[in-house]
């Protein structure tokens, strides 16, 4: 009985710090950083109880309340258990609570410190609403939570301009994926006649052709809101942007967390897509083709979060080409050793940033391992797992998706995922040597110092996770909720995994070889960037993300200027000058015409007033 | 020639539409003044003579009641034709039209 409380305890947690951050301590930056900190960290440790309270083997369970009964239609608002959720929470409260202690070091100068705790733990409620959910309204709810935090936190420093339009740019570009998710949602609803996940899996499991003709439809449509969380093609454009949010906030949401959602809510739903072959195709196909764009452009930018911005973006697209080819324990694999190295990247990023006082040009950098000697291992720690060198985690998660796209017989795919390796470890390698080594560019870089050991702390336990986060037993964990292939593998055995197909294995080090050998030849003491002069407008197209702002900023956003326009000129003349005008105007006649009548005389009242009398005695007596 | 009832009644409207025409025609606020009073006066006399002819007291108490108002109206009206003079140095009704938008 004790256990069942322990979910809603750990969920709720975080929602009780903001309120309590944002009503009693938001001017106490320490206290409101100790109790932000301490409820994800309590949420945490509850986790790790509550696994070991259920052997590491948790059956499925759903603690519910019902929330609504409209008609027939009943929405619970109820926890589900699974290893799936699980696991997810102990990412969004392990790396949440490595992140939340970096953040007191990282924000510690700010004024604002409390109201960005409070959003973060706002935020941590929200993600762990969507990872818990059980039936798709409630997902649906946290999921705009979610947006909505993310939202104050990359607008957390709104005075500059450009925060805010980041802001605003990655709420809006959401709301368009979502907008598609509750029609999906809605669709499943009136095909399937429930939102709860387990009675959708069962009606589906039992009639495999219950959706119909609907399935493809309603799948892409769910894929919608995805592509707008996991920042994939064409609602690519935000997450880039968003880095105006501080690192920590990348981190979280931008790397580890949020943006996952997407790819996980697709694997929480995969019952719904594992009967439409059109769906997950074209689901692969936009995972692949983001990876591969996402890539090209992280090659030409400057910008030390930005790259680690494209390289998310680019392993999104790896866990949806996942997805897409119905391999959702390699997804949430490749998710789970994301959210390790690509949350240690960031961080390590964030120390880097500070100890160049907010210089964020890598050109601007050089030389950095003398400075900041920690930072540098763990940088290079992160490095080499997103690329996916052995025994790293990425090395693992990584060559799953390439057997996996070897198993479907997706050569293309297969082709694109190296190529996207190799690109992958020429762009991480190109910021790693033109940040770390070669000569200082700038008197900054001169002058850096390593940070505090309240940020260095949580970058060593986030490194120490990306080294052995491919062999301590992730898939096994997935595996038991999607129907593992093997039974549950021993850490040794896991180790060894990749060498039993070498094909894929040999190729995905050879991509990260040539991608390693590329970087050293260019960027080994470079001062400037050697690319553009090689490759000319192609290098152009890559540093300016091949012009899909400037092609929304003229389609769509001068589609949306033109509507807004007219209905303006609509609202203007039609409703306020013709409709009220005239009411207006015709109350304002007619009382110029009566204020004649005031003639102010005496003499003319009295005359009216006795002709008055005269009428009506005319009217009683004679009448 | 015997006088009666509607005798009385003809003198009365004469002297109520003499006191009407002094009040719309003219100008003096004070002779408007006066032609109100004789207004009053003619309606008293109307009564007066109900009161005679009938029998009956009830118009001669009325009219005692509006000797009794129309003394308490002059003083105040006196009182506000002076001040008004005061303020304006003027009396007549042309002058006084602020209550003309």
């Amino acid at each position: 009985m004790k256990n069942e409380i322990l979910p809603w305890l750990i969920l709720f947690l975080p929602l009780f710090s903001a309120a309590a951050i944002t009503l009693f301590t938001l001017r106490r930056k320490t206290v409101s950083s100790l109790i932000s900190i301490s409820a994800v960290v309590t949420g945490f440790v509850l986790t790790c109880l509550f696994l070991s309270a259920n052997t590491f083997h948790p059956t499925v369970t759903e603690t519910t309340v019902n929330w609504l009964t409209i008609g027939n239609l009943s929405i619970d608002f109820g926890l589900k258990l699974d290893a799936l959720s699980l696991m997810m929470m102990l990412i969004v409260t392990g790396v949440g609570g490595a992140i939340h202690i970096y953040s007191y070091g990282y924000m510690h100068d700010d004024r604002s410190m409390a109201r960005f705790f409070a959003c973060m733990s706002l935020f941590t409620f929200s993600m762990l609403g969507i990872v818990l959910a059980n039936n798709f309204v409630m997902m649906f709810i946290f999921w705009e939570l979610v947006g909505v935090s993310s939202y104050l936190l990359i607008g957390f420093w709104f005075e500059k301009p450009s925060a805010g339009d980041a802001a605003k740019k990655a709420f809006i570009t959401n709301r368009l994926g979502d907008f598609g998710f509750l029609l999906g949602i809605l669709m499943v609803w009136s095909l399937l006649g429930s939102l709860n996940f387990g009675a959708l899996n069962s009606i589906v499991t039992a009639n495999s052709a219950a959706l119909g003709c609907g399935a493809t439809l309603a799948g892409l449509l769910i894929f919608c809101g995805a592509m707008g969380k996991s920042a994939q093609f064409p609602l690519h454009v935000w997450l880039p942007d968003a880095m105006e949010g501080p690192t920590p906030v990348s981190a979280l949401i931008h790397a580890a967390t949020m943006v996952a959602a997407g790819v996980y809510m697709l694997c929480r739903t995969f019952f719904l897509f594992e009967h439409s072959p059109e769906a997950l195709h074209v689901i692969a196909y936009i995972g692949g083709f983001t990876a591969l764009l996402a890539a090209l452009m992280a090659i030409q930018q400057n910008d030390i979060k930005r790259i680690i911005a494209y390289s998310t973006l680019s392993q999104l697209g790896y866990m949806v080409m996942a997805v897409g080819l119905s391999g959702p324990t390699t997804a949430m694999f490749h998710l789970t050793t994301h959210a390790f190295f690509k949350a240690l990247l960031f961080l390590s990023a964030g120390s880097v940033i500070i100890g160049m006082h907010h210089e964020q040009n890598i050109w601007q950098m050089g030389n950095l391992r003398k400075k900041m000697p920690l930072t540098f291992l763990t940088f290079f720690i992160g490095a080499l797992a997103l690329c996916g060198v052995p025994p790293f985690s990425g090395f693992y998660s990584k060559d799953a998706i390439l057997a996996l796209a070897l198993e479907e017989k997706n050569y293309l795919l297969f082709g694109v995922a190296l190529f996207v390796a190799a690109l992958t470890t020429f762009y991480t390698f190109r910021l790693f040597f033109v940040v770390f080594f070669g000569q200082e560019k700038s008197k900054e870089a001169s002058h850096a110092h390593e940070s505090p050991l309240v940020i260095t702390l949580p970058l060593v336990a986030l490194a120490v996770l990306s080294v052995v986060g491919g062999f301590i037993g992730v898939t096994n964990f997935y595996g038991s909720q999607f129907g593992a292939k093997h039974a549950s593998l021993t850490v040794m055995e896991q180790f060894t995994h990749p060498f039993h197909d070498v094909f894929p294995m040999a190729c995905g080090i050879g991509a990260v070889v040539v991608g390693l050998f590329l970087a050293f030849k260019f960027y080994k003491n470079a001062a400037t960037d050697p690319l553009p002069a090689k490759l000319g407008a192609l290098a152009r197209w890559m540093a300016n993300r091949f012009y899909f702002d400037e092609l929304y900023e003229a389609t769509v956003i001068r589609f949306h200027d033109l509507l807004a326009q007219s209905s303006d000129w609509f609202d203007r003349w039609i409703i306020e000058g013709a409709c009220i005008g005239l009411i207006r105007g015709g109350t304002d006649l007619s009382g110029r015409a009566l204020r004649l009548v005031q003639t102010g005389n005496l003499q003319t009242y009295a005359f009216l007033f006795v002709f008055g009398v005269a009428l009506l005695l005319y009217f009683v007596l004679v009448k | 020639m015997h006088i009666g009832l509607q005798h009385y009644l003809a003198v009365s409207m004469l002297l109520f539409c003499l006191g009407l025409l002094g009040v719309i025609l003219r100008r003096n606020l004070l002779v408007i003044y006066m032609s109100l009073e004789l207004m009053l006066n003619a309606a008293n006399l109307a009564l007066v003579s109900f009161s005679r002819f009938n029998n009956k007291l009830d118009g001669q108490v009325l009219v005692f009641f509006i000797i009794t108002v129309a003394a308490a109206e002059v003083a105040v009206g006196l009182a506000l034709i002076v001040a008004l003079y005061r303020k304006r140095q003027s009396a007549h009704v042309e002058d006084l039209t602020s209550m003309k938008l």
